[in-house]
């Protein structure tokens, strides 16, 4: 009885931080477009959007176990699908997201299909095909792209009543758009979509056994992701105004893959660290060296890659763990040595923790933040 | 688990208030864009001084296009000569390069930062067709001067609501009317095939190479397109063949310009004359076909290239290599990009030269109000004219024969805006 209560106690007071936590990070993220330059609101804004993608290829990759490398392609259909809609039949800007949102969503479940019977690199090959034959076939559709040249369309314009400047518009915007899609995707995983998703990472067999419809699921994981990669295209054609077919190179795919690799696969606020990467990082490279950003970008991918192998977002748990384990064994210590002293299997620990406070649910919040809650499928295998 | 929570909160917050500590430049300070006085009152004065002038350049340094990042090289060595001879007009150039990667989205992110950071003169200059476009819009709104765009699109000098945008090089359509007067000049029942790269560069060349015969007794028999991402042309050259042309327009990039004049050579049963467009007209890509295989080719060009002998004496090219050796150790005198950089940033100090107000209204118009101004890197009988409504600084070109181991300049320089009008839409 006692336990039960203690556990209770704990809960509600991380409940407590939880809640605080989010009412800080929110406040600060209300609070930045007035202090910050435009050009850095800008820069805000456009991390923002690159973490609604990154968190729709977490889905897929981080939970689901699958790789794609198409992503920017699916990036690509829905930028092009806002701008086509703005371009030729003036539709308002809202009117945009539900169809780039539903379009991305249906072409994802029609490249389901193949990861049905693909796996691994196979995958990663089909869908790197979609992200490799996705430009041409946009020049080619010249009546309707624009081409090679792109389609220039007009940016997000803040109302009147507002009184905000054209930047900080569009930050609230694609901040509102992220914030949703952060939660969705939180909200998917704590269902039994995501309950399903991780099954099926970890073990196809057992899933099925346990009467996972894998054929469904795996389409279904696809299609989401698909559907958060073409709203984060979407507000790019809000936030940039212009899209063409160079814009989204295959190369596009393989940063958001990179992005979401060095933030955190499976963690739910690593898309945000992995988008701040993809986003800060090749300028700051550039400030390091103008003849080579490339060689310093690549440097500083090795360089996370080595000191935090689960990426950003698991690096706060690796440095405390390493600090515990050197300090003296007091009990605070012992309290945490178990649960951070190595990611991967960070998981089911932290589950059979929380199960005191009567809950098995992987993405309670709390121990979400603590840990990720996948870890790179391949390591799992072993 | 409780105090992990806190440790977090705590450094975000350590960290959010070092960002914003850190960050010297806030918003509101924009509104302090000083303006001038006296005749140029209320003007903008933001990124030059008595004693300073500072430009932004956004190259793609890194990425598919990095071969042109090479230009931002001639253009620095320009200015740091100019400033050990005391810059334009007693101002010394600061000059910032951004990479944007040929990426239009990065070309966004620099041209700010360029704007609202830096706090530049003006955006010198921005490279290609997809990055120019997609920072065009932003640059006029905020009235800053985006003078002389590495692209040759025609769609910078045609168009009325980018007063702050100009082009520079001679447009693809000036380039297609040159080869048009070739030809009515010395071959007027020609029967022209085409290969053409399908984008803006091939499409805008092609569409005024037609415009231009229309009427006459040249006739484009037959085009072939391919795609940057191609392997290869031999295909399109084939099925060209076919046509029994007896002229090849060949507009294309150095890849495909060095597999096109291949298979033409290596084809002896179709001979037709070979015109190469002046993207893919360097030696580096005539060079691994062959020179012998390449005798007679015909193009058209507007500035000296550094490569050729002829200009050997040349004072302005002897500048050029000086200054090259010792403000840009690492670059290539010889290569053609670092001289468009030195010959385009020659020309932005002429229009700074002309200014009549030391503001960016003042550059948005002297760049609009060029007459007939001589720059030493071009060719002889080669200036730089626009008007109110003509925002193409370069229309003359001049036609040259590929005989022996270079290029031979004939004929005289063809001012296109002569011979066919203003371009428009």
């Amino acid at each position: 009885m006692s336990t039960i209560t203690a556990a209770l106690g704990t809960d509600r007071a991380r409940r407590l931080r939880a809640v605080l936590t989010v009412l800080f990070a929110g406040a600060v993220a209300v609070g930045a477009p007035f202090y910050f330059a435009p050009f850095q609101v800008f820069q805000l804004t456009m991390v923002l959007l690159y973490a609604v993608a990154l968190a729709g290829l977490n889905l897929l990759v981080g939970f689901g176990g699958q790789i794609s490398l198409g992503h920017g392609a699916f990036f690509a259909a829905g930028a092009y699908a806002a701008a086509v809609m703005l371009d030729r039949y003036d539709t308002g800007h809202l009117a945009t997201l539900p169809v780039a949102a539903a379009g991305c969503f249906l072409l994802g479940l029609g490249f389901g299909v193949p990861a049905l019977r693909l796996r691994g690199l196979y995958l990663a090959l089909v869908t790197l095909s979609f992200a490799v034959f996705l430009p041409p076939l946009l020049k080619r559709l010249e009546p309707v792209t624009g081409g090679s040249m792109g389609l220039t369309v007009d940016k997000l314009q803040p109302p009147a009543w507002s009184g905000l400047a054209e930047d900080q518009w569009m930050y609230f915007v694609v901040l509102a758009v992220t914030a949703v899609a952060l939660l969705l995707a939180r909200n998917l995983l704590r269902s039994r979509v995501g309950r399903a998703l991780l099954a099926v990472r970890d073990n196809e067999s057992a899933a099925e056994v346990m009467g996972v419809r894998l054929s469904l699921h795996k389409t279904l994981a696809f299609a989401w992701s698909a559907m958060f990669a073409g709203v984060a295209g979407c507000l790019y054609t809000w936030v940039i105004g212009f899209v063409s077919p160079d814009s989204f190179s295959f190369v596009l795919s393989i940063t958001l893959l990179a992005g979401l690799v060095v933030g955190g696969l499976g963690s739910l606020y690593g898309p945000l660290l992995g988008a701040a990467f993809v986003m800060y990082v090749p300028s700051v490279s550039q400030d390091l060296s103008e003849a080579a950003p490339g060689v310093v970008f690549g440097l500083l991918i090795i360089a996370v890659m080595f000191v935090a192998p689960t990426g950003l977002a698991g690096l706060p748990g690796r440095v405390l763990g390493a600090v515990a384990r050197r300090l003296p064994r007091t009990a605070a210590a012992l309290d945490r040595t178990p649960e951070a002293e190595s990611a991967p299997d960070a998981e089911p620990k932290s589950r059979t923790e929380s199960g005191t406070s009567a809950t098995l649910d992987p993405a309670d919040p709390a121990v979400v933040d603590a840990e990720p809650v996948g870890a790179p499928p391949r390591t799992e295998k072993e | 688990m409780r105090k992990t929570t806190a440790l977090r909160a705590a450094a975000a917050a350590t960290a959010a208030l070092l960002t914003a500590t850190a960050c010297s430049s806030q918003r509101g300070q924009d509104a302090q864009d000083t303006a001038a006085g006296g005749a140029c009152k209320g003007q903008q004065t933001t990124g030059i001084t008595d004693k300073t002038i500072k430009l932004g350049g956004i190259y793609p340094l890194s990425g598919p296009a990095s071969a042109y990042g090479t230009i931002s090289k001639g253009v620095a060595a320009y200015f740091k000569y100019v400033n050990g001879k005391g810059g334009i007009d007693g101002r010394k150039v600061q000059f910032i390069v951004r990479d944007d990667g040929y990426q239009p989205p990065k070309a966004v992110e620099e041209a700010r930062r360029l704007v609202e950071q830096e706090k530049v003169f003006a955006v010198f200059q921005t490279l290609g067709t997809p990055s120019t476009a997609a920072v065009w819009d932003y640059l006029n709104k905020q009235k800053v001067p985006q003078p002389f765009v590495a692209t040759g699109a025609s769609a910078w000098g045609t168009d009325d609501k980018h007063p702050w945008t100009v082009g520079w090089q001679p447009n693809y359509v000036a380039e297609a009317r040159v080869y048009a007067k070739f030809l009515k000049d010395e071959r007027h029942k020609a029967k022209v095939a085409v290969l053409y790269q399908n984008d803006d560069f091939g499409k805008d060349l092609l569409g005024g190479f037609k415009k231009a015969v229309a009427g006459s007794g040249i006739k484009v028999v037959a085009e072939e397109s391919y795609e940057v991402t191609d392997p290869s042309v031999s295909a399109q050259m084939a099925s060209l063949a076919r046509s029994k042309a007896n002229v090849l327009l060949d507009v294309t990039t150095p890849k495909f310009g060095s597999q096109a004049l291949a298979a033409d050579a290596k084809n002896t049963k179709w001979n037709p004359l070979h015109i190469v467009n002046n993207v893919s007209s360097s030696a580096a890509v005539l060079q691994p076909v062959g020179f012998k295989n390449v005798q007679g080719v015909v193009s058209a060009t507007y500035f000296k290239d550094p490569a050729d002998p002829h200009w050997a004496d040349d004072p302005e090219m002897k500048t050029y290599t000086d200054a090259l050796h010792k403000y840009a150790p690492d670059a290539d005198p010889a290569n053609q990009f670092n001289a468009y950089g030195w010959a385009v940033a020659s020309s932005l100090h002429k229009a700074l030269d002309t200014m009549k107000c030391p503001t960016r209204e003042g550059l948005r118009d002297a760049v609009r109000n060029l007459k007939d101004v001589k720059v030493g890197m071009l060719l002889p009988g080669v200036t730089m004219s626009t008007g109110h409504d003509d925002a193409f600084p370069l229309e003359t070109m001049q036609l040259m024969r590929f005989k022996g181991e270079r290029w031979q300049l004939f004929g005289k320089p063809v001012d296109t805006r002569k011979e066919f009008g203003p371009l428009t839409k």
